[in-house]
């Protein structure tokens, strides 16, 4: 048994230390807010952070996530509120929306550790994070929007 | 030109007379064993449902039921925009459901549950405005019978019926919580509502917040891979190393059994075709079944497309132009060969565009399960209508047993108008007797793509002594998507010949030629579609963003600025002077295309004007580029121009665009900002797909498997863009493939204004260009 804690909650899952944390999130777990696009880390769909860390949750074992906080989107704010996705819908950011779980979640660990980034730095951060609707104009402008939100100006 | 036909695939229920009356089971999902309307009448403390199309809960909450596939283009929420113009509802009272494969929640046009061409918003608008109107007159009625007050003396606005002169009014829940709403209205009654004139609007023109959004914020948005039943296992594929024509000679499971949670290997039969070689590994978990598909020792018989590749496809097509005997004609307008042999000098050209993959973000996917003789698929599926057809065959069951359960679609983009993901699900439940949901893997998704068909095309220009074009011979050849469907209606007759009941006699792919049909008055115009059968079978292709005219505008567009060049004209110039709407390009003579080409030379000149072409200082090795297109069809054209602005590095052809101006007309907007969403994704695509995307086949099998030798635009590759959306109060037209369709012609026509490069093969690479360069 593995323990892991997740949004704050521990859960015990039987599975092999090998498994991908990302099919124990979304399969075994059911939280399905977080998606599988690639399985091979080319696409962030499936981005959740360890230890206030953007990682690929498809190329994590969960052997590695256990004992760590994992935060996934549906824990990012207790009301789904966070000022990126404040954003995210002011800005009126998706599509289809598969993407966009991974790119918040990305998009919040640079901002929980750059308070002020310019768009070259959101694009270098972001870059990872494949968006097939291409919403990447809409995501480069929430983000800022909710930089600037959370700095106060 | 496109004709659409009614389609009837299922029987079908009446879906034109709206029922007003108290149902008391609210929306009814699925028609499988689901209480009929009219069984529920009478009862009391009902829901208000005017139409098929929405219902009015006692909380005054309007529920839409959405026939549209939902992929991100807020057809949901352009629905219920329509609905609540003519209901007078307040938009915080709207709410969204997906309808299920009931033939009631079929097109209103097409007579089929199918989402595509950019047609939604044109064809459902008439549609949903009347089920809005039916239903606030009902409710006006009721609403004044409550007041006591004479009905004529009553207005309905933000769900509440007034009574001006009294300033007494009641709200919509408490009239359908009086269930006092009852009308049966006939399709005649709804044919002769009168709908508002657009300056009546108060919803049609706004940019009301998309009702989708906010459920993808944060996780609570439903996915067909988020679909979950009790006991369910999970599917992963094994596949043969060919696209298409495999089949499995035998399956050894000895070394899957060893992998924990390994249930068995199925192998897929499929009678209609969809797919060929497959087998499903089924396991407890999908991790285990990913482990148990690669232990799976398979030995297939490749089929008779083994050794196709790009190489044998394109020399097919070759060989087909050269002979000239199969091509049906699409235009034929003069006579183009002896205007040719007339010309004082012809220009030549081949096009080509490569295969391309749709790449949904989310991974085809599906649910199945078998209960009470019922068979439930849990999905995202842009085409029910097929899908459930498709389904019933593999499951061996009538259509009407078969319950599609529809989801949001982690991108559509045409890949969701296929089954294949139906028929793997429901071969591995019915071969394991359980639930299972099958989850393609990247690799599985991209090798198994249908394709956009790698495409060739040759133009031959004729002109005269003075430069002017006075003739123009255009064939596409190709794989043909739409004729894959198997339904005559979908297929157009050869302009010289006729449809002949409901055979396939005559009929070609339409949907692989459109755009080839402009509406530049150029004499002398022959256009002929071919079917490239050895691509057919290798490739079995698809609906991609935009179709046809992505290529052959790619063809025309370039076409016209190697004959501006050629002539000494101006490029924008020699177009705005062609489309002048002389005689079939004057438009009119099908709602949507009113104006004709006069349409699209002002959504050039404002593209042109907003984007400082011939005005703007470029730098060393930069180049402006324009296209102007009337995607999708002839008879629904979308006027869209573009100006892209390029930098060519001339020691490596590589392209960086830097700037793209689009203005397109779209004659009536529903939601402002909807519209600027799918401009600003589809330039993104038609960039993309104009630079980076290339898939290719090689010994009968695609060779990109996941995103890094697939590489669709990131973030850091975006130009700026520059977007003006010309709304005129024509009838609405589509908007998220057209800007798609232009970006690859004004590119290649940047890249040889700003280093001389002609460039006839998309994607267009740096090598293209360095080639071109020294040519």
């Amino acid at each position: 048994m593995t323990t892991l804690n997740i949004n704050g909650h521990d859960h015990s899952v039987d599975v092999p230390n090998d498994t991908p944390l990302l099919w124990v999130i979304r399969e075994h777990l059911q939280m399905t807010g977080t998606k599988f696009g690639c399985g091979a880390g080319l696409c962030g769909a499936c981005t959740v952070h360890l230890n206030g860390e953007a990682v690929r949750s498809c190329q994590t074992a969960v052997s590695q996530a256990a004992g760590k906080k994992i935060v996934t989107i549906e824990g990012l704010d207790p009301k789904g509120e966070h000022p990126l996705q404040r954003a995210w819908i002011a800005e009126q950011v998706p599509q289809c929306g598969y993407c966009q779980s991974g790119q918040i979640m990305q998009a919040a660990s640079l901002l929980s550790k750059n308070p002020d980034p310019t768009k070259a730095e959101v694009v270098a951060h972001m870059d990872g994070n494949l968006c097939r609707c291409m919403t990447y104009a809409r995501i480069q402008r929430a983000i800022l929007r909710a930089a600037a939100d959370m700095r106060g100006v | 030109m496109t004709k659409h036909q009614k389609i009837d695939m299922l029987p079908n229920i009446d879906r034109r007379s709206f029922l007003v009356g108290t149902a008391a089971t609210g929306l009814i999902f699925g028609y499988v064993g689901a209480p009929a309307i009219k069984d529920a009448f009478g009862a009391t403390s009902a829901n208000f449902e005017p139409s098929v199309w929405y219902s009015i809960g006692h909380d005054g909450k309007v529920v839409v039921t959405v026939g549209k596939a939902e992929m991100g283009q807020h057809i949901s929420s352009t629905m219920a925009q329509l609905v609540a113009e003519e209901l007078e509802a307040s938009w915080k009272d709207m709410s969204i459901a997906l309808a299920s494969n009931d033939p009631k929640y079929n097109d209103p046009i097409l007579g089929a549950a199918v989402t595509g061409g950019s047609w939604s918003t044109g064809m459902n608008f008439d549609t949903m405005c009347r089920a809005g109107a039916a239903g606030r007159i009902t409710l006006i009625k009721a609403g004044a019978d409550m007041l006591g007050v004479p009905e004529g003396e009553c207005h309905a606005r933000e769900s509440r019926v007034h009574h001006a002169k009294s300033k007494k009014s009641v709200t919509y829940a408490q009239i359908v919580a009086g269930g006092k709403a009852n009308k049966a209205w006939s399709a005649d009654d709804l044919k002769a509502i009168k709908l508002k004139t657009p300056d009546q609007y108060t919803k049609i023109g706004h940019s009301l917040p998309q009702l989708d959004i906010p459920p993808k914020t944060n996780g609570t948005a439903k996915y067909g891979i988020d679909a979950f039943v009790p006991d369910m296992l999970y599917g992963k594929l094994a596949l043969p190393p060919v696209r298409f024509g495999a089949t499995v000679k035998s399956v050894d499971d000895s070394a899957a059994k060893k992998v924990p949670g390994f249930v068995k290997a199925v192998v897929v039969e499929d009678k209609t075709a969809t797919t060929s070689g497959w087998v499903v590994a089924v396991a407890t978990s999908y991790e285990g079944a990913k482990k148990a598909a690669e232990a799976l020792k398979i030995d297939w018989d490749k089929g008779q497309y083994a050794n196709v590749s790009d190489e044998s496809i394109i020399d097919e097509s070759r060989r087909l132009q050269k002979e000239g005997k199969e091509g049906f004609l699409f235009v034929k307008d003069g006579d183009s060969s002896a205007a040719l042999e007339k010309a004082a000098k012809v220009i030549e050209g081949e096009y080509l565009t490569s295969l391309n993959i749709h790449a949904p973000l989310e991974p085809m996917n599906a649910l199945a399960l078998q209960k009470d003789g019922v068979w439930h698929i849990y999905t995202g599926n842009q085409f029910f209508t097929r899908s459930t057809i498709i389904g019933s065959v593999v499951a061996g069951t009538d259509p009407k047993n078969i319950a599609m359960h529809q989801h949001f679609l982690g991108g559509g983009f045409g890949r969701r108008l296929e089954s294949d993901m139906v028929v793997a699900a429901v071969a591995a439940s019915k071969g394991v007797g359980k639930p299972v949901k099958l989850i393609f893997a990247r690799e599985d998704d991209m090798q198994m793509d249908f394709t956009r068909p790698l495409t060739y095309q040759k133009v031959k220009v004729g002109l005269d002594s003075n430069g002017k074009a006075v003739a123009m011979e255009h064939d596409v050849i190709g794989a043909w998507p739409t004729a894959k469907w198997g339904i005559p209606a979908f297929l157009t007759p050869a302009v010289d010949k006729q449809r002949v009941g409901d055979t396939f006699e005559n009929l070609h792919d339409s949907f692989t030629v459109n755009g080839a049909d402009y509406w530049y008055s150029i004499p002398n115009h022959t256009v002929r579609n071919y079917e490239n059968k050895l691509a057919q079978g290798a490739t079995p292709s698809g609906q991609l963003r935009s179709v046809a005219p992505a290529w052959t505008f790619w063809a025309v567009e370039s076409t016209m600025d190697e004959i501006a060049h050629a002539s000494g004209e101006d490029p924008v110039e020699m177009r705005l002077r062609l489309l002048d709407g002389a005689g079939a390009n004057a438009g009119g003579d099908k709602p949507q295309n009113v104006g004709g080409a006069k349409r699209l030379a002002n959504a050039l000149r404002a593209a042109v004007g907003r984007s400082g072409y011939g005005a703007t200082k470029l730098g060393p090795n930069e180049g402006m580029g324009v296209a102007c297109v009337s995607s999708q069809e002839r008879s629904s054209p979308t006027w869209t121009a573009c100006v892209a602005h390029v930098k060519v590095d001339p020691k490596t052809g590589e392209v960086t665009l830097k700037k793209v101006t689009v203005a397109m007309d779209v004659g009536t907007v529903v939601n402002p900002d909807g519209v600027r969403a799918q401009i600003e994704g589809s330039i993104f695509w038609g960039a993309s797909l104009a630079l980076l995307e290339k898939a290719s086949m090689k010994d009968g099998g695609i060779e990109q498997r996941n995103f890094d030798s697939y590489t669709p635009m990131r973030m850091s590759q975006i130009p700026e863009i520059d977007v003006s959306i010309i709304s005129n109060g024509e009838p609405a037209v589509g908007c998220g493939e057209p800007a798609v369709t232009v970006i690859a012609p004004a590119v290649g026509n940047a890249v040889f204004n700003a280093v001389g490069a002609r460039v006839r093969s998309l994607p267009i690479t740096a090598e293209a260009v360095k080639a071109a360069m020294k040519a």
